[in-house]
């Protein structure tokens, strides 16, 4: 048991993160001072927001393409409707956020549900989309810091015990999200219908409305996560958060997550994600230009496809080859 | 995917029935209605030298839609080629600054495009590791290294014969690009219908097991296809780099999506095992009108991305639904 714990992915990974902190703190050892990596952390939150609810979708054997247009369309969305309406407390534009953030993740489920189309092909037809909505509702401005309100800015600046608002949603999120996969149906239904689609009808599972679920909590999680974004960075324009779901995919593959489904947990998500925020905050510690950071990424993304797929490779005989890596 | 029961008909469909039927026939139609809507739409669209302008908004898209429809058919897909053609630009531009000439360019490109191929195949084939996953590994690896050479700087100064490849003109308005791609899209029609190797890739994509089984040697055919996909990228960034006289890290960012919606439109299988390359051709050309015509009426480019991942998305979408309401 013990010894399964320690082989555990989680584990490896969460010992190569150490190890990683401990060769920057050789050199730089202001880098591991509890008050940057708190830093660290909260950076690396909407990351790991976003990685949960990518997580669940590839574990249904789907893919979320769209994550970071929902994030940039939702943070617009809610920027506008701050400028419109300063009054507007902040629980309220949370509600909105996350309501539309689901909506748009929903519009994926349906069409992956009820029309059976390939749900990379959906999320990358969506994220054009909700892209191109930007622009249309903002017409192509940027909402700048000056013009949001200040309580807007004010919540995820926040401290609690120390942490920034920010790094509790993201601890909250994984302690909950730990919970709804280990103990809800809905959370078991995410792993059978990824598992084995054809077993998981059989014992009664919808597998289309589970994926349905699956895109509308990583929709949600893009929309809360959207509000957090402009409220820290305190603008919004139309290529905000561009290129970011390439991360959050490395995220859940580096995390262990396998890309053909039925394998995963919040807790690899988490660490795949805490894995790349770590590399990005020291790249500039550490004096590598941050153009660095898309060629790591991609690295990053095929040697750990590489690992999941050794590790996750079927034991018993092989009377032939495999010819099918099917998409 | 749904389970559909097939009844057999009373007759046989006749073979002009059959023709007029197809996708193919259907895209005719579509091109013409654009194409008509177009004429009427801007008083600028008829004129020989804006129609020849128009076949650059799509010729080197298209190419690389070629290579990519084989592999779609064959059940794979290669999101990297964007990428590649950054890479190879990227290379081409590093290359000039140490004096190489254009034939030297040439082999240069070409070559980065087929050991970007050959990476991508080996991970695929010989990794035995799922395409979509890889490829957007591959995405921002390759391009990674992009940013790693340029960072925010241009590559500038291409010999004055390399323009040839994307600004001549063989005769009259028909240019260099045009004829090039005319000239590739026989050779794949060839090569997709004609020959063994292509009805290999079909069979692939059918059942790859039952590929095996029947002596075709899957990996191999897989490989070659990463290659030749590698090898239009190249192509594609030649012609590019030479029209626009300068390589940017950002260059061609973006189109692998434009590429695979033009091979989806153009009624190849996402799941694989059925398409045509006159089906890409066509819809290479419907897309380049759409676009062409939108940029004549001043409507701005983000916004033609939203029409193109809403085709991406109802082109799969209609003949389901169309399906599924007759019963």
């Amino acid at each position: 048991m013990l010894k399964r714990l320690l082989m555990s992915r989680e584990a490896l990974l969460a010992g190569a993160i150490l190890l990683l902190l401990a060769v920057i703190s050789t050199r730089f050892p202001a880098f591991v001072t509890p008050q940057n990596l708190g830093n660290v952390f909260n950076d690396t939150s909407p990351l790991i927001l976003l990685a949960i609810g990518q997580m669940i979708v590839i574990l249904t054997k789907c893919i979320d393409l769209s994550v970071a247009a929902n994030l940039a369309l939702t943070g617009m969305f809610v920027a506008m409707l701050n400028v419109a309406m300063p009054g507007l407390p902040v629980p309220i534009i949370i509600t909105i956020a996350i309501s539309l953030g689901a909506v748009l993740g929903m519009v994926n489920g349906i069409l992956v549900w009820k029309l059976a189309i390939p749900p990379i092909v959906v999320t990358l037809g969506t994220m054009t989309i909700f892209r191109g909505l930007i622009f249309v509702i903002s017409d192509g401005k940027w909402v700048n810091s000056h013009e949001i309100g200040d309580g807007f800015k004010a919540f995820t600046r926040a401290t609690f015990l120390g942490l920034p608002t920010m790094s509790w949603i993201a601890i909250l999120a994984v302690l909950l999200f730990s919970i709804v996969m280990a103990r809800t149906t809905l959370g078991r239904a995410f792993h059978a219908a990824g598992g084995n689609p054809h077993a998981a009808t059989y014992a009664g599972i919808d597998v289309g409305r589970t994926q349905f679920w699956a895109f509308t909590i990583s929709g949600a999680l893009a929309g809360l996560t959207g509000y957090l974004w402009v409220s820290r960075y305190a603008v919004a324009y139309v290529d905000l958060a561009g290129g970011f779901e390439l991360d959050v995919v490395a995220a859940c593959v580096i995390g262990g997550v396998a890309i053909m489904g039925g394998i995963g947990t919040v807790m690899g998500a988490m660490l795949g994600a805490l894995f790349l925020g770590v590399i990005k905050n020291a790249l500039p510690v550490v004096d590598i230009s941050p153009f660095w950071q898309l060629a790591i990424s991609g690295g990053a993304i095929i040697i750990a496809v590489a690992l999941n797929a050794q590790a996750n490779r079927e034991k018993g005989r092989i009377i032939l080859k495999r010819a099918e890596h099917a998409t | 995917m749904t389970d559909r029961t097939r009844f057999i008909p009373d007759r046989l469909q006749s073979p002009l029935e059959r023709h007029l039927k197809s996708w193919e026939s259907l895209l005719i139609l579509v091109a013409v209605a654009v194409f008509i809507a177009n004429s009427f739409a801007s008083p600028y669209f008829l004129n020989a030298w804006n129609l020849s302008d128009a076949t650059f908004n799509f010729t080197e898209k298209a190419m690389i839609a070629l290579a990519m429809a084989l592999l779609i058919i064959s059940g794979e897909i290669d999101l990297s080629v964007a990428s590649i053609i950054a890479l190879a630009s990227t290379a081409m531009g590093a290359a000039v600054q140490f004096g190489v000439d254009t034939p030297g360019l040439v082999l240069i490109g070409l070559g980065v495009g087929l050991i970007c191929g050959a990476f991508n195949g080996f991970l695929v084939t010989v990794m035995g590791l799922p395409s979509i996953v890889v490829t957007i590994g591959t995405m921002s690896l390759f391009r990674g290294i992009s940013y790693i050479m340029l960072g925010d700087q241009a590559y500038r100064g291409y010999p004055p014969d390399f323009a040839f490849f994307g600004q001549g003109y063989v005769f009259w308005v028909i240019s260099f690009e045009f004829v090039l791609f005319a000239i590739l899209a026989v050779i794949h029609a060839i090569l997709l219908h004609k020959t063994n190797f292509g009805r290999a890739v079909y069979a692939i994509g059918n059942n790859p097991t039952g590929a095996l089984f029947s002596g075709i040697r899957v990996a191999r055919v897989k490989f070659i296809l990463f290659l030749l996909a590698g090898l239009m990228a190249g192509i594609a960034a030649i012609c590019l780099t030479s029209r626009l006289g300068s390589t940017r890290p950002s260059i061609a960012f973006g189109w692998e999506l434009e590429i695979v919606t033009m091979v989806v439109l153009g009624g190849v299988s996402i799941l694989g095992g059925s398409g045509s390359i006159l089906g890409v051709v066509i819809a290479a050309f419907v897309m380049g009108l759409v676009t062409f015509g939108l940029g004549l009426l001043n409507v701005p480019g983000i916004v033609m991305s939203i029409v193109i991942g809403a085709l991406l998305i109802s082109v799969i979408a209609l003949p389901r639904l169309w399906q599924t309401w007759r019963g």
